[in-house]
C-alpha cells in the first residue's frame, strides 16, 4: 500500500505546530497503525529527519498509552485503540490525517504526544479505597453481588488512554472520571469513601480545566473499551447523592 | 451545599437541569391554555382574565400571576447564566479544532447553545409584542384575542413565532433527555422512554403552539 500521511509536528509545548505532508510505501494490510509509523519513522531516521514522536507502550490495546486522532476519530476508524487499528481499515492511496488529542487539560508535549497527567491527578483526588496492605486478602471475606461485579468490571475496563477527552466537543473528561468513579462506588471495598471519592474526584476533573458534559455521546462513540454514556449518568446521580448528604453534615 | 452545587460543572448542569424542567412544565400549561382561542375570543378573553384571579380571595388579583412571573424570571436567568458559564468552559477546554473535520452529534444537540439564544431573544419580543404591547402597534391591554389575530396577522409576525417555536421543539428534543441524565434518573431500561418522552413532548408543544398562527393565517381564527 502507498500512502499519504499528513501529521501534525510541533517541536516542542511552546512552538507553533503545522501539518506535514508524508508518502509512505511499501505497507501491509496487517501492520498495525503503529507498524506503519515506525516505517515512516524508519525513513525519516535515515534520511537524517526527526521521526514523528507518539505515545505507545504495550501495543496489545490494555495499557491506554497510545493515542492519535486519526481522521477526525479518536483511535481511527474502528472501535478499537490505535494499536490494535490495522491497516486493512485503510485503502491503497488512501489520505490519513494524524493529530494529537485536543483539549486544554491535555497540552501537546511533541508532535502527537500530549500531557495527560491531568488524568493521574483525577486518580490522585479519589480514585482508590483504603485498605490494608500486606498479605492477599481472602477472596471470600467480602461477598460481591455479581451483577455489582459485572458493572464494576465494565468501568473497570477503562485504561486511561483519554479518547473521550479527545472525542468530546467540549474537551469534557466526564466519561473518564465516571468510569473511575462507578467502579469503585458500586464495590463494597469502595464504600467508605463513597461520597469523597466523587466530590473530590469532579472537583479535581473540574480544577484540570476539562470543560462539561452536553450529552453529545461523542466519548461513548469513541471509546475502544466500550464504557456506557450512561456512566456520567450513574455518577450525576452519586454526586447529586453525596452533595445531599453532605449538606446534612 | 449551594457553594459546592454552583462552583461545580454537574452542580451547574443540575441547576440547568432544574429550570429547564421548570419552565418545560410551564410551556406545557401555556400551550394548552393558547388552544382555547379556538372556542372564541370569548372564551379566550375570559381564560386569559381567569389568569389574573387565580387564587382569589385569598390571593389579590394578579398575585398568583406574578409569582408565576418571578419563578419564571429566576428559571430563565439561572438557565442563561449557567449555560454561558458552561458554555464559556466548554470553548476553553478544547480552544483548538482538529484539521480533519467530520460532522460530529446530531442536529438537535448541537443547535442547543445557538437555539437558547433564538429562545431568549424571542421570550423578550414575546413579552414586548403580546403582554405590555410596546413593539405592537395596535395594542389593546385585556383584548389578547383580537392582540394575538392581530400579530399573526403581519408576515414577520408569524416567521419570529414559528421559527423560535421550531427552535424550541430542537431544545426539548435534546433538552429534555438531556435533563434526566444530569438528575442521574437515567437508565439502559428507562433510557428509550425517556427518548420517547422527549420526542413527544417536542413535538405536541410544537405543533400546539404553531397551530395559533397557523389558524390565523389560513382564516381559521379572526
Amino acid at each position: 500500500m502507498k500512502l499519504t500521511l499528513r501529521v501534525w509536528r510541533q517541536k516542542n509545548a511552546d512552538a507553533e505546530g503545522a501539518m506535514s505532508t508524508y508518502e509512505v510505501d511499501g505497507i501491509s494490510s496487517d501492520m498495525s497503525f503503529l507498524e506503519m509509523l515506525d516505517t515512516l519513522n524508519e525513513e525519516l531516521i535515515l534520511k537524517g529527519e526527526d521521526p514523528v514522536a507518539f505515545d505507545h507502550d504495550c501495543r496489545e490495546g490494555i495499557c491506554g498509552a497510545c493515542s492519535l486522532v486519526i481522521n477526525g476519530d479518536a483511535h481511527g476508524p474502528e472501535r478499537t485503540t490505535t494499536c490494535q487499528l490495522h491497516m486493512r481499515s485503510f485503502k491503497d492511496g488512501d489520505t490519513i490525517d494524524i493529530e494529537p488529542w485536543r483539549a486544554s487539560a491535555f497540552p501537546v508535549i511533541k508532535d502527537l504526544v500530549v500531557d495527560r497527567s491531568a488524568f493521574d491527578r483525577i486518580i490522585q483526588a479519589g480514585g482508590y479505597i483504603t485498605a490494608p496492605t500486606g498479605t492477599a486478602p481472602e477472596a471470600h471475606a467480602t461477598p460481591v453481588p455479581k451483577p455489582d461485579a459485572d458493572y464494576a468490571f465494565e468501568h473497570a475496563e477503562c485504561i486511561g488512554c483519554g479518547a473521550c477527552v479527545a472525542a468530546c466537543p467540549n474537551g469534557a473528561a466526564m466519561l473518564f472520571t465516571s468510569a473511575k468513579i462507578n467502579h469503585l462506588n458500586v464495590l463494597p471495598q469502595g464504600a467508605p469513601e463513597r461520597e469523597s471519592r466523587v466530590l473530590d474526584m469532579v472537583a479535581q476533573m473540574d480544577d484540570e480545566g476539562f470543560g462539561g458534559c452536553t450529552l453529545t455521546g461523542e466519548c461513548a462513540t469513541a471509546c475502544p473499551k466500550g464504557i456506557p454514556l450512561m456512566s456520567i449518568t450513574n455518577m450525576n446521580r452519586e454526586w447529586l447523592r453525596a452533595t445531599r448528604k453532605a449538606g446534612k453534615r | 451545599m449551594t457553594r459546592t452545587i454552583w462552583d461545580s460543572s454537574v452542580g451547574k448542569k443540575t441547576v440547568m437541569a432544574v429550570s429547564g424542567l421548570i419552565m418545560l412544565l410551564y410551556l406545557v400549561v401555556h400551550m394548552l391554555g393558547n388552544l382555547k382561542i379556538f372556542f372564541g375570543s370569548g372564551e379566550f378573553n375570559h381564560y386569559a382574565h381567569w389568569l389574573r384571579t387565580i387564587g382569589e380571595p385569598f390571593m389579590h388579583y394578579e398575585w398568583t400571576l406574578w409569582v408565576i412571573r418571578v419563578v419564571l424570571l429566576v428559571a430563565v436567568i439561572a438557565h442563561a447564566t449557567s449555560a454561558y458559564q458552561l458554555s464559556r468552559r466548554d470553548i476553553k477546554a478544547r480552544p483548538s479544532k482538529y484539521v480533519h473535520k467530520r460532522p460530529r452529534a446530531s442536529y438537535a444537540t448541537r443547535t442547543m447553545r445557538w437555539g437558547g439564544i433564538i429562545l431568549g431573544l424571542f421570550i423578550v419580543w414575546h413579552i414586548l409584542d403580546l403582554t405590555t404591547g410596546t413593539v405592537h402597534p395596535g395594542f389593546e391591554s385585556g383584548r389578547p384575542y383580537q392582540n394575538v389575530v392581530d400579530t399573526f396577522s403581519t408576515w414577520y409576525g408569524n416567521v419570529i413565532y414559528i421559527v423560535a417555536m421550531l427552535a424550541l421543539g430542537l431544545h426539548i428534543r435534546h433538552g429534555f433527555w438531556s435533563a434526566a441524565q444530569t438528575l442521574g434518573v437515567g437508565s439502559r431500561t428507562r433510557d428509550r422512554a425517556l427518548k420517547t418522552i422527549a420526542n413527544v413532548l417536542a413535538l405536541v408543544l410544537t405543533v400546539g403552539f404553531i397551530s395559533v398562527p397557523v389558524a390565523v393565517m389560513t382564516g381559521v381564527v379572526s
